[in-house]
């Protein structure tokens, strides 16, 4: 047995020259930023204020940051499959054989999905949820650490593929029996498996974090239909977290164990059923776009009403939609599957239920818009990506209907019109929510706000390169073509695909914008400061913080007697009336103490992965023993809070406070 | 222990200062549940492997059973109960056996539709070995 | 959800959930149910699997042939009893009775080491007449889902002597207590996801 295992230096690609160049880029990215701090000297800084940072705020951010940075590896795949396919019509092979094709269509699915939507919609509840709601932080904010550098871990692993060994070849689904050993015997099902079981363990814990937050800790007076319709949202999809995340754990367990231990779960002999894993996976995966796309709807709520300067339309429909959502999504899943042959009536059942799943949606759809109608409506750069998304994403809806019946979906599925169906979903519904939960909440994040102008030329370059790069698809998918094809023998296809590249060459202009209106916001920082804590004049809690927030959020948790609290709270000082008396003494507040134990936590996962990858069991064996002992210090600590005393507190009310409104 | 404002921990017993008295009632509920969960079990055993009921009904009665005992250990070692107090975690339970019941039934209906809708073996050709 | 307070003195009735954050033990208790319900999730999965795959014996043994209804029943006793003296620890630990507290998780562990040891032999016994886990996917069911159970068990005990040594080291803090409850929690899950395996896998699986 070799004391590495499977490793050895022929596991790095030097003959193939595409990677080695994107290896080469990412180690100059990586290289130049840690040599960076390094010569600035912010290791110090970077450890004690965000590497054990276990403020929800910072946590909320750093998701963010690897989401936004995984984005640009998740789009390079893109834009290399759409210059493949572009190019590779008649004869044609174009520049990327099939070996390496068929890991970039699996990286870009597994990479978009658990590694850039998943943080982004985690890091905006991380950042809003604590103080919508009026309290200091999460439940459980040291695992809410592990969380985030769980998430980290799979990254690190997934990214790690590219340079040493190779990446699944089997789509971002990995059915058996491709994925069995004996049809995938190299790393890369392995890979993709040990990333998405570490992350899917950080998703588990941020799923119990916040229900617990939710349901157990709301500032005084916030009963339940006091809520903001975010934390609704965020509610529900963490319980969706809750309920669908264990089954994908225990679905890639069993893989794992048939790929290395010889079981027969899913192999095609001794009995084994590769059926039963496509079952299992969409008991996961419909539950989980459901988990990405709720919160995205309430980012929408909020900005909706915020920029329309009205109360949200139909509040009590808007929680009753949002909770149905997350039952039935448990009730749709078949649909994924409908040709692997059940029958007539299993189809229909499946298939009604994904028509019925669209009324709740549709709902929220119309209450947006009596929101904005009569409403004043601000047309700033979170609402235009509003606006993109419901004209968008009800037509990319509609097509869902459409494909939700059986004899439908047995012409289409698997081929491009469904890659256009669900692109059409879900980059208005969770990547438009992201990005205008990211231009509504960066002022409160970091103390000013994102330049104007080049976030309105980010949108307009992402809603035209979007439809440029998707609507051609649904008609080459009509035509007959199948996803990840590498190359094509029917001429006609190629005109429509050509539009596609161009479309993702508009968004990549998007991107550059946004890439553009960050250095130019931070570098205008100053001019573009937000003193008053409420650049949009907002309605919930956290408006009434100074942007950013101090450690502690709120120095006396506010007492909430309705519906959009702060809102309330403006409504009455307009009134002349007096405002809540503010304390003159104030009480010193305990604070979780930073804590290492996430990032060394995360450091043995990806020792330990990388190991089980490569078959070095002793490696393997340390990397577990190491977050045992992790587990146990954390366990033993003396401390767990430290106390912000009461004159820190004062000190800062009456240097940050004096902008912001009692 | 706990503020009657609130609601319960799960797995707390009622909310009240301890006393002698509490710790006593406290023995009797897990004895009494214990002596309910070995009666319930040994049950079990007996229905498994006696030839006095009638067959088909047998599992549906092992299942029922079953329940019991989970109901036994719910209410005698977890308390819960149906108090107001105790409503977040009955929801939650409630949710969790919802989850289990459509992942394990429609698991099941499906596999065993699509298994039914396989062509027999003699028509199949499974040589993928080569 | 309205709870009508009886305490003296104090004339308001605001609901619970308008009365700001839950005090930490109601929390932490909270947040570990909803683990355990994640964690019944994934055993459910495992059993579906099982369901599924419990005629797929590719020639091999079934488990009417395999399964031994003394050791089964043995086990279960075992860790029925565990599951009432874990109790009886918690009521030690609320009334702050060390010795009881120490001789109660003294005997859950016992309990719950005899549970696996009895567990250890029979997968032993299985694997040495040739069913083992890689002899047909009825097997692999098998020995994944009552495996996985006793790896809970197993972290269970792993568990409960490092809170005894943390109750040694730090006596009865609130945290401490706090994690005590946990365990509870946790170990009675445990009875009771035994409950369906036992049921649903030996008891269904020798009548067959």
């Amino acid at each position: 047995m070799n004391i590495l295992g499977k490793l050895s230096w022929s596991a790095i690609p030097f003959d193939q020259p595409i990677i080695m160049a994107a290896t080469a880029f990412m180690a100059l990215g990586i290289g130049s930023i840690l040599a960076w701090i390094t010569v600035k000297g912010y290791w110090p800084y970077l450890w004690r204020e965000w590497l054990t940072s276990v403020d929800h705020k910072r946590i909320g951010v750093m998701y963010m940051v690897l989401a936004l940075l995984m984005l640009l590896r998740g789009f390079a795949d893109a834009i290399m499959m759409r210059a493949q396919t572009a190019v590779a019509a008649g004869g044609e092979q174009g520049y990327l054989p099939p070996e390496h094709f068929n890991q970039i269509f699996s990286a870009h699915g597994t990479i978009m999905i658990f590694f850039v939507a998943m943080p982004l919609v985690i890091g905006l509840m991380n950042f809003a949820v604590p103080l919508q709601l009026g309290i200091r932080d999460v439940a459980f904010p040291t695992l809410n650490s592990v969380s985030l550098w769980l998430t980290a871990s799979g990254i690190l692993l997934t990214n790690v593929s590219l340079v040493v060994g190779e990446f699944a070849k089997t789509g971002w689904v990995a059915y058996p029996p491709l994925s069995e050993l004996e049809f995938s015997p190299g790393v890369g099902v392995d890979y993709y498996l040990w990333s998405l079981q570490i992350s899917g363990i950080g998703t588990l814990l941020t799923g119990i974090n916040f229900v617990t937050t939710i349901l157990k800790m709301r500032a005084p007076g916030m009963g339940y239909m006091r809520m903001p319709v975010f934390c609704w949202t965020a509610l529900a999809a963490n319980l969706m977290i809750v309920a669908a995340f264990p089954v994908l754990t225990a679905t890639f367990a069993m893989l794992l164990l048939d790929r290395y231990l010889g079981f027969h779960f899913f192999t095609v002999d001794a009995g084994g059923n590769p059926m039963m894993y496509v079952n299992l996976f969409w008991v996961w995966g419909h539950p989980e776009v459901y988990i990405l796309v709720l919160p995205a709807f309430g980012v929408f709520s909020e900005v909706t009403a915020t920029f329309s300067g009205k109360p949200l339309f139909g509040y009590r429909s808007m929680v009753a939609a949002t909770m149905a959502i997350c039952v039935i999504s448990f009730l749709v899943w078949l649909h994924h599957f409908f040709t692997m042959g059940a029958s007539a009536g299993v189809n229909a059942f499946f298939g009604v239920m994904s028509m019925i799943i669209a009324v709740p949606t549709g709902v929220k759809i119309f209450n947006w818009l009596f929101t904005m109608y009569g409403g004043r409506v601000r047309f700033e750069v979170p609402i235009l990506w509003t606006i993109g998304f419901m004209v968008t994403f009800v037509l990319g809806g509609l097509t869902g209907v459409l494909l939700a019946v059986p004899p439908v979906d047995f012409q289409v599925h698997n081929s491009q019109f469904l890659v256009a169906h669900f692109h059409h979903v879900i980059i208005p519904g969770v990547v438009f929510g992201a990005f205008a939960g990211y231009y509504y909440w960066f002022p409160k994040a970091f103390g000013f706000r994102l330049d104007e102008r080049w976030g309105k030329a980010s949108f307009w370059c992402w809603f035209i390169g979007f439809h440029l790069a998707f609507m051609p698809l649904y008609a080459v998918g009509l035509m007959g073509m199948t996803r990840r094809m590498q190359h094509y023998d029917n001429p006609e296809w190629q005109p429509w695909l050509l539009v596609a590249a161009g479309g993702a060459v508009v968004i990549l202009a998007g991107i550059a914008c946004q890439i553009v209106q960050l250095v130019v916001s931070v570098r205008a920082r100053r001019q573009l400061r937000d003193v008053t804590g409420d650049p949009w004049n907002g309605r919930t809690l956290e408006w009434s913080t100074p942007s950013p927030p101090p450690a502690w959020n709120f120095a006396v948790l506010p007492h909430v007697t309705g519906i959009d609290a702060y809102w309330h709270t403006k409504q009455r000082r307009r009134a002349s009336q007096p405002p809540q008396p503010q304390p003159r003494e104030y009480e010193p507040i305990d604070l979780p103490k930073n804590s290492p134990t996430g990032f060394i936590t995360a450091f043995f996962a990806v020792v330990t992965g990388f190991a089980l990858i490569w078959h070095i069991w002793w490696i393997a064996g340390l990397g577990v023993l190491g977050a045992f002992v992790t587990l146990l210090v954390f366990a033993f600590r003396r401390d767990e809070e430290f106390e912000v005393p009461a004159t820190e507190i004062a000190r800062f009310n009456r240097t940050h406070m004096a902008g912001v409104a009692p | 222990m706990t503020d009657a404002r609130y609601d319960r921990a799960p797995g707390d017993q009622s909310i009240a200062p301890d006393s002698e008295e509490r710790a006593s009632s406290g023995v009797l509920v897990y004895t009494i549940g214990l002596v309910l969960a070995v009666g319930l079990t040994a049950t079990s055993f007996w229905a498994a492997n006696t030839s006095l009921l009638w067959n088909p009904g047998v599992p549906l009665g092992l299942a029922v059973l079953a329940i019991a005992q989970m109901g036994v250990h719910l209410v005698f070692f977890l308390h819960i109960t149906t108090g107001p107090e105790s409503t977040n975690n009955v929801l939650a339970l409630a949710f969790g056996v919802l989850i289990v019941f459509l992942v394990v039934v429609g698991s099941l209906v499906i596999m065993a539709n699509l298994n039914g809708m396989m062509p027999p073996a003699e028509l199949m050709n499974l040589h993928m070995r080569h | 959800m309205t709870v009508v307070v009886a305490i003296p003195g104090v004339h308001s009735a605001a609901p619970a959930s308008e009365a700001g954050p839950a005090p930490k033990r109601i929390v932490v208790a909270y947040g570990f149910w909803i683990f355990l319900l994640s964690d019944i999730v994934m055993f459910a999965v495992l059993f579906a699997s099982y369901a599924v795959l419990v005629q797929a014996t590719a020639g091999g043994p079934k488990g009417m042939q395999l399964f031994n209804q003394r050791t089964v029943a043995i086990e279960t006793a075992c860790l029925l009893f565990s599951s009432y003296t874990c109790g009886l620890m918690l009521l030690a630990v609320n009334s702050r009775r060390r010795a009881g507290m120490y001789l109660a998780a003294l005997l859950t562990f016992a309990l719950g080491g005899a549970f696996l040891a009895l567990e250890l032999r029979e997968f032993a016994d299985m694997i040495a007449r040739g069913a083992g886990p890689q002899r047909s996917a009825f097997l692999s069911a098998f020995f994944t889902l009552v495996g996985c159970h006793g790896l809970h068990v197993t972290a269970g005990l792993i568990w409960l002597t490092v809170m005894m040594a943390q109750v040694a080291i730090k006596g009865f803090q609130p945290r401490v207590e706090r994690r005590l409850l946990c365990f509870s929690l946790f170990w009675h899950a445990l009875d009771i996801i035994w409950v369906w395996l036992f049921t649903f896998v030996y008891l269904m699986g020798v009548r067959a």
